[in-house]
């Protein structure tokens, strides 16, 4: 009995790989899901005390959430912001990952390597960082005055969310250039030099042949930056300001002095649902034109 | 065709400063003596780096960030061992949804978990703490690593497993016989990578470690004080030291006895 069990179990594949998978998929059930389940029920709950919740069902922290303008703006305002930062992300690192395909012929590789390093090093301090570049005492100030140009310090350059734009898009350009560059590499390229013999200029080529084939970079660019920048807490804190601030820093609050956990978990599942709903919409919007553009 | 294009090139240097300067002004300020983070410099100094010794939430902190990272990085580097072998050994039954689920905490915004986890972990009544930070960085390592030993099963040639299998070995032998010891530059390489994103993971950590500081968390903390902030530079300026020495190195196992492949997706 036993060995015919085991038999069936040595030859089905199905079972060897899922016997494989299930600590990966335990993982993700009960530290993920789970978790996401009981976050769903609670922003049905109500606070009552700073450590009680009444558990009845309510619909009450929804209405809450679009009730107080505050709310609706600062999600607003998160997906402006990361929309913002994947757009000035992927202009500025396309032509790089573009020179490093195409251009540079040895040490890729170190290229690739010099360009990822520093978003392995301390997120925290890098975004501090830009702190300190930005400030009325910061680098770029005490140089602009140091030489003169400027007699006050421009306050104008901290504290805004041009300055949470700049720093995350400083922060997540790794996850640009590295799917940019992938998908550019892989491009034939006689496909090019076919392009080029049928009398082609170099921009067109780019925009007929070029560019369309690295679509797939570009929307994998796309989802992996405009997703969790939308989340970003650390940033808007730092260099933010009142007019930089995001959905995270009220979601912190909410959780932290505020101390109103349903309320908190309502505005995470709206976050939530905002992102997936936008990235489908981008991965429907993309096959359609790549379709059109093929 | 494509020789040279200076333009370009000359665009890539300022990126490059971009990418870089922030980076580099930490360890720059960490021997500045002044409390204030302002050009010209003052002067040399070694005394935010003694300051730093000295303190002893710092230790605790540090300690707390390398156990929770240890762990972390050990448990998720096994978890991904066997799904990265269960996705490039067999063709899976519904691969995209296992594949996506497996992928998600990576992808989805951190402080989303990081609310999920703490309604969850609260609600049962348990105390926040270094557990469910530990927890947390696993979920969020595990995709990682898994996209590492992936990328480094498929670069080894099938035919020696096989060739072991022949020879009259079992699965577990032929496993730890040929297939380990090939993967080998890659485990240590997802160790080495988890452990520094677990190392470095801020707002997991921000709402669920409670009293228990991890090392950026304490870094937080100091800086809202500017008398106290130089020898967070310090700190920061070890930390970028050793983090860039930490990942240079598994960037370089990762590729070793790859040959020529082209597709270095690293980690990504």
């Amino acid at each position: 009995m036993n060995s015919t069990i085991q038999n069936i179990y040595f030859r089905s594949d199905q079972a060897k790989a899922y016997t494989l998978l299930s600590p990966a998929l335990i993982l993700v059930i009960f530290a993920m899901a789970a978790p996401m389940i009981v976050m769903i029920f609670t922003s049905f709950n109500t606070q009552i005390s700073m450590i009680e919740i009444d558990r009845t069902f309510t619909t009450g922290r929804y209405e809450d959430f679009f009730s107080k303008p505050i709310f609706s703006m600062l999600l607003f305002r998160s997906v402006k912001i990361s929309f913002f930062v994947t757009l000035l992300t992927l202009v500025t690192t396309y032509p790089l990952a573009y020179y490093i395909a195409f251009y540079v012929k040895k040490n890729k590789m170190l290229w690739i390597v010099l360009m990822t390093l520093p978003f392995w090093t301390s997120y925290l301090l890098r975004v501090f960082s830009w702190r300190v570049i930005l400030g009325n005492k910061g680098v770029i100030n005490s140089a602009l005055m140091g030489t003169g140009m400027i007699d006050e310090p421009l306050g104008f350059l901290l504290y805004n969310q041009a300055a949470v734009i700049i720093t995350l898009s400083h922060a997540w350009a790794a996850f640009a250039i590295l799917p940019l560059y992938v998908s550019l590499d892989k491009i034939d390229k006689s496909l090019l030099e076919a392009s080029y013999d049928l009398g082609n200029t170099k921009f067109e080529t780019f925009w007929r042949v070029t560019f369309p084939l690295s679509l797939p970079g570009v929307i994998g660019a796309i989802l992996i930056i405009f997703i969790p920048t939308v989340g970003d807490y650390v940033t808007p804190q730092l260099v933010g300001g009142t007019d930089g601030r995001m959905l995270s820093n009220m979601i912190q609050s909410l959780f932290g002095r505020a101390n109103n956990f349903p309320l908190g978990a309502a505005s995470a599942v709206l976050m939530l649902t905002t992102v997936c709903l936008i990235a489908a919409l981008v991965t429907y919007i993309t096959k359609k034109v790549s379709m059109r553009m093929s | 065709m494509y020789n040279k294009n200076n333009t370009l090139f000359i665009y890539c240097v300022f990126y490059f400063a971009f990418l870089y300067i922030p980076v580099l002004l930490l360890p720059i300020f960490s021997f500045n003596d002044s409390f204030h983070m302002v050009f010209p410099l003052k002067g040399f100094t070694f005394d935010w780096y003694i300051q730093m010794w000295n303190k002893s939430r710092l230790h605790q902190a540090l300690f707390n960030s390398i156990k929770v990272g240890i762990i972390a990085s050990v448990v998720s580097t096994f978890i991904a061992l066997f799904a990265a072998k269960a996705f490039t050994r067999y063709k899976v039954k519904f691969h995209g949804l296992s594949y996506g689920a497996i992928l998600l905490p990576f992808i989805i915004p951190e402080i989303i978990i990081a609310v999920a986890l703490i309604v969850i972990w609260t609600s049962m009544g348990l105390k926040l703490g270094l557990i469910p930070v530990t927890i947390s960085h696993i979920l969020f390592c595990t995709p990682f690593c898994m996209l590492i030993l992936i990328s480094r099963m498929e670069g080894f040639d099938k035919s020696l497993e096989e060739a072991s299998m022949d020879l009259g070995e079992n699965s577990f032998w032929t496993f730890w016989r040929v297939t380990f010891p090939l993967l080998l530059p890659g485990i240590i390489a997802s160790l080495l990578l988890a452990f520094v994103i677990s190392f470095d993971e801020f707002i997991l950590a921000f709402f669920l470690s409670s009293s228990d500081q991890t090392l950026p968390i304490y870094m937080w903390s100091q800086l809202r004080f500017p008398k106290k902030f130089p020898h967070i530079l310090a700190l920061g300026a070890i930390i970028i030291i050793v983090t860039s020495l930490i990942v240079m190195t598994a960037y370089w196992l990762r590729n070793l006895g790859q040959g020529k492949k082209k597709d270095f997706s690293i980690g990504i």
